[in-house]
């Protein structure tokens, strides 16, 4: 693999964990989510710092420019990642629902209270004015 | 009464006498200056009990049960026992169960906070000893029941172990000060750890980075032993080899990311820590 290329690997890989953790630190990403990415960029750093490997896995997978085999695992990172994100959206998606559905539910209870208030506040009066009074 | 440091609101040594205090002795002006938060996800088989242990051997503290979320009868059970339910509409995790806890007790004004688990693993009756090392301790925001300070009987896998005196020592490192149970969920709070924690709690596996936050906002923390039994029934939250080590990693992460963060909490004036952008 070209001197330049693994430079350009190294310093993207490097880049790419620093930013994460960046944003962890700023709570703008979650341990949760950004542990696949620190796994990403670890394994793309290593193949890329560690051209043996590199060379050993573009052989086992029958790639003849090693170069590409780091592409191939970077692609393969991403669609985990994309996978990973699929899944935490369809169970952000479900909790939201049922966050909504457990609003609606505690609106409507809130307003039969209300309606429940103010009739007793229209009913008082009213009953006072038509009672007999004086006696 | 004595003396508390100046320039901080601190725990009230008034609330317990200096010697051996047990809970009993804690006035009981008004009922609810203390609140007790378990917080339970599918323990309809201990949940009862812990509640009525609760309400036999620490008749003072109001019982709230944060029910995280549990497709069991935890809520039906807890409240059977006596004791208020809080519902998540879904499973939060200990962390989010837990933050609720605080926000009740924010909201409504509690003094001390004791975090007991749902699954019988604390015993009420060791609360007096929490309350006693806060009133010795003269102002610790946090007391944290130990398994390890001296010989209790309670013995964890030796996978947990690992962790946990892996946190232990990095967390003694960081604080300057010994801790030896980090992973306890066995707590007391004041006032003004509650008023942080129901601001900002981690969100899973919170309990030891919960110790680094607090040593961020200067405030103290304090072990003291206490016997645990072995877990009664339910099914950890940390189970099988794979969550345990998504444990240490996430912990060992958010301990490394903590030191980073001059804050915890945003003051008055930053950002929030949960801000709603628009787009999503």
């Amino acid at each position: 693999m070209d001197t330049r290329l693994q430079i350009v690997a190294i310093t993207g890989a490097v880049g790419l964990l620093l930013l994460v953790l960046e944003l962890v630190r700023r709570r703008a990403l979650m341990e949760r989510y950004a542990l696949l990415w620190l796994l990403s960029s670890l394994v793309i750093f290593a193949l890329a710092a560690w051209k043996d490997a590199l060379k050993v896995l573009a052989e086992s997978l029958g790639i003849v420019a090693a170069p590409n085999a780091l592409f191939f695992v970077a692609v393969a990172f991403i669609l985990l990642l994309l996978l990973h994100f699929s899944a935490a959206m369809s169970r952000l998606t479900d909790q939201s629902k049922v966050l909504a559905q457990r609003q609606a539910l505690l609106e409507r209870r809130i307003r039969e209270l209300e309606r429940e208030r103010v009739h007793d506040h229209e009913l008082e009066p009213l009953l006072r004015s038509h009672l007999p009074s004086g006696r | 009464m004595t003396a508390t440091p100046k320039g901080r609101r601190r725990f009230e040594p008034t609330m317990a006498a200096a010697d051996s205090p047990t809970l009993s002795e804690i006035p009981t002006r008004d009922r609810s200056s203390c609140l007790a938060v378990v917080p339970a996800y599918n323990e309809e088989a201990t949940v009862g009990d812990v509640v009525r242990a609760l309400r036999a051997k620490a008749p003072q503290l109001d019982v709230v049960v944060i029910d995280d979320g549990s497709t069991d009868a935890t809520a039906a059970r807890a409240e059977e026992a006596g004791a208020d339910v809080l519902r998540v509409p879904f499973n939060l995790g200990i962390g989010g169960a837990v933050q609720a806890g605080f926000k009740h007790a924010d909201e409504h004004g509690y003094e001390f906070m004791v975090q007991v688990d749902g699954d019988g693993q604390h015993d009420p009756g060791e609360i007096s000893k929490l309350f006693a090392a806060a009133a010795e301790s003269g102002g610790a925001d946090m007391i944290c029941g130990t398994r390890f300070a001296t010989e209790t009987g309670y013995i964890a896998p030796i996978s947990r172990r690992t962790g946990i005196h892996l946190f232990a020592f990095l967390l003694s490192r960081l604080l300057r000060q010994p801790v030896t149970d980090p992973t306890s969920g066995f707590r007391l709070y004041n006032r003004r750890a509650i008023s942080v924690f129901a601001r900002d709690y981690p969100h899973d596996y919170p309990e030891v980075e919960a110790v680094l936050m607090l040593h961020h906002h200067r405030l103290t923390m304090r072990e003291v032993p206490v016997r645990m039994f072995q877990r009664g029934g339910g099914v950890s939250s940390i189970t099988g080899s794979g969550k345990s080590f998504y444990y240490m990693v996430k912990v060992l992460l958010a301990l490394f990311v903590g030191l980073g963060r001059r804050r915890a909490v945003p003051e008055p004036g930053e950002s929030a820590a949960v801000a709603a952008e628009h787009g999503i």
